[in-house]
């Protein structure tokens, strides 16, 4: 499932270290160096590389990349080079200060990733930042966001596969309802999102459908231009089917019609090592044409490079 | 006439004035009484509380007997909590909150007490024992007006460096005492601002505020809270837990306590022994004018009061 490639032996981190500040040194970057290197290691491989860098000399790496790099590439490698933990936090932070209303980045972090997963990123965001990230997002949003988001990224949501069928059939009615008084951000609907399972909550959603014949999503539709319902449809789509909604984030970014030019860049990094595979899938089976062609298409030089050799492409 | 042993047996066996039972005095009397029924027949005629005249003999009252089984198990029940794991503990008495009606001031006691971490390891534990999380129980369970506060407290993960922003504390004062004077004192706890600072806030930052609060309002936000008790109770347990353990323990030595309040003195010795019991006997001092230790040996019995001393640090009595 994931896409990033790494070699069956590999340098050691020393050797690695001192190859990128080979590619640093004199006149110019070796971008492909670069490449060859970082976008074929694994998050523990890349840490050890930082380490050994920062033994050998004196400064983070992502120092260094900071100083030889630029422009998107630089973005996608900073990113890809960081700690999974550290990069949610980052990724968090800029969307909590810079939020809005069609920002859906917290929401993506918040509801695609482990429990304990995000217990890491809001630990790593102590440490990065000096606040709690439920501060933070609190603080830049209002009103039925702030209802929503704030409890979604302090969810600790239980992990086991039990399901009670009972409370699926009474929540999914209880949705229903709210849904149908168009009482969209009310306590209960947030309760339910927000608190409950994910095993839980996919049988709430088959339940909705038998029930009501509608997917959930559907009954969501009713204002297409409406943010708020956009974002209970993006946390459905999440603990569903991430790599249905992930795709769709992709393919906008792409075509330049989401709001966001950076999407690809995060959720290329954010799923190399997770499930960049299966989006791929998703994106061939809906646009008839590989990722990567569209991804040569719209993007280049060293940052088309870097995004191919994380998809997986053996080209270099 | 009643002899020593009666009335000290009385003593012993009446559930009155006292928490526990002094299980020494009944080991010997028991002694000194064997092969004596005399005695003990009439002790059971003496001693209406235990016991009623029925037919040819002096029956038992159930009630009374109810009443000792809680005096003679308070050492059981801290005994076993003391060897549970603190996040077990918190789990379970988080659990009775939402599952056995047990009073809402303990889960706000637990979530605001603990550092980060072992708030953490509480809902880890939840989840293992109880197979959802804490916040999906707190949420489902307790739907009136105080479920937002109360979810919001138990899902928080603070900061626990040193970084204040002195300028947002405050800027928070203000808007709590704004919340405070349009909202309406008693209804403070569903307001979204106050829930919000409450709730995600360092500590530190949140000791800030109500240090702001006093010096631009003029008294203290707990003195302002008090017709919202659980919100009084936050913010006393974020700003000062030692004198909110202070105030459980006393409430549990009073005349007429209640079954949930004697059993916080439990809750609180056991869970704070190794935290801040020298803080807290600090407290209690200053609150009451009292050593700690001599109001367990006057208020306690038995090994139940051992095991309060040995949890108070304290030497036997």
């Amino acid at each position: 499932m994931a896409t990033l490639t790494v070699p069956h032996s590999i340098p050691s981190p020393q050797e690695d270290c001192e190859q990128l500040h080979k590619a640093f040194e004199g006149w110019g970057t070796n971008e492909n160096l670069i490449i060859s290197v970082l976008a074929h290691r694994n998050a523990a491989q890349r840490k050890a590389i930082r380490q050994a860098y920062q033994a050998t000399y004196g400064k983070d790496l992502l120092e260094s990349l900071l100083h030889e790099t630029h422009g998107d590439f630089e973005k996608l490698l900073l990113l890809w080079t960081l700690e999974p933990s550290e990069r949610d936090a980052i990724l968090a932070n800029e969307a909590a200060t810079k939020w809005h209303a069609a920002n859906r980045v917290l929401i993506e972090i918040a509801c695609a990733r482990s429990s304990e997963e995000l217990f890491i990123v809001r630990r790593a965001y102590h440490t990065q930042f000096k606040r709690s990230l439920e501060e933070d997002v609190a603080a830049h949003t209002k009103g039925d966001f702030r209802k929503l988001l704030v409890p979604l990224i302090s969810a600790y949501r239980y992990e086991g596969a039990e399901v009670n069928m009972h409370l699926a059939k009474s929540e999914a009615k209880l949705l229903h309802d709210k849904i149908s008084d168009k009482a969209y951000s009310d306590e209960e609907v947030i309760r339910v999102l927000t608190t409950r399972s994910k095993p839980q909550l996919l049988a709430t959603f088959n339940q909705y459908k038998n029930e009501f014949g509608n997917a959930i999503n559907k009954d969501l539709k009713s204002d297409p231009k409406d943010d708020f319902l956009a974002a209970l449809r993006a946390v459905i789509r999440l603990i569903c089917t991430p790599e249905k909604y992930l795709e769709k984030v992709v393919r906008l970014s792409l075509n330049k019609m989401g709001t966001e030019e950076t999407a690809l860049t995060r959720i290329v990094a954010t799923r190399a090592e997770v499930d960049l595979k299966l989006i791929k899938e998703v994106y061939q089976s809906r646009n008839s044409v590989p990722l990567e062609k569209a991804v040569k298409h719209d993007t280049h030089r060293h940052y088309e490079d870097l995004v191919l050799a994380l998809l997986g492409c053996e080209e270099n | 006439m009643a002899t020593e042993e009666q009335l000290a047996l009385t003593k012993a066996l009446s559930g009155d004035g006292g928490l526990g039972v002094e299980e020494s005095t009944l080991v010997s009397i028991i002694g000194k009484w064997r092969k004596k029924p005399e005695h003990v027949s009439s002790f059971r005629k003496n001693f209406n509380r235990l016991f009623s005249h029925a037919g040819h003999i002096e029956k038992c009252e159930d009630d009374h007997v109810q009443k000792l089984v809680i005096e003679f198990s308070r050492f059981h029940q801290i005994t076993v909590l003391w060897a549970m794991h603190p996040h077990e503990r918190d789990a379970r008495w988080a659990n009775q909150v939402t599952h056995k009606n047990h009073p809402a001031s303990i889960l706000v006691e637990v979530a605001s007490t603990r550092s980060a971490e072992d708030l953490l390891g509480a809902r880890r534990a939840y989840q293992t024992l109880y197979h959802h999380s804490l916040e999906e129980d707190v949420a489902y369970q307790i739907k009136d007006s105080k479920s937002k506060l109360l979810v919001g407290l138990v899902s928080a993960y603070r900061y626990e460096g040193q970084k204040v922003d002195n300028d947002v504390a405050k800027s928070e004062a203000k808007s709590i005492h704004s919340a405070i004077k349009s909202a309406g004192a008693n209804k403070i706890s569903e307001n979204d601002e106050v829930v919000r600072i409450l709730t995600t806030r360092s500590k530190l930052h949140l000791k800030s505020v109500f240090k702001y609060y006093k010096e631009q309002f003029g008294k203290y936000l707990e003195e302002d809270l008090s017709s919202d008790p659980l919100a009084q109770q936050t913010v006393l347990c974020l700003d000062s837990p030692a004198s909110y353990f202070s105030q459980v323990i006393n409430s549990a030595f009073k005349e007429g306590a209640t079954h949930a309040e004697t059993e916080g003195l439990s809750r609180v010795m056991v869970s704070r022994s190794d935290i801040d019991i020298e803080e807290i006997k600090e407290a209690y001092a200053k609150l009451y004018g009292a050593k700690l230790a001599d109001m367990i040996g006057k208020k306690t019995r038995g090994y139940f009061r051992d095991s309060l001393l040995s949890l108070a640090g304290e030497a036997k009595a």
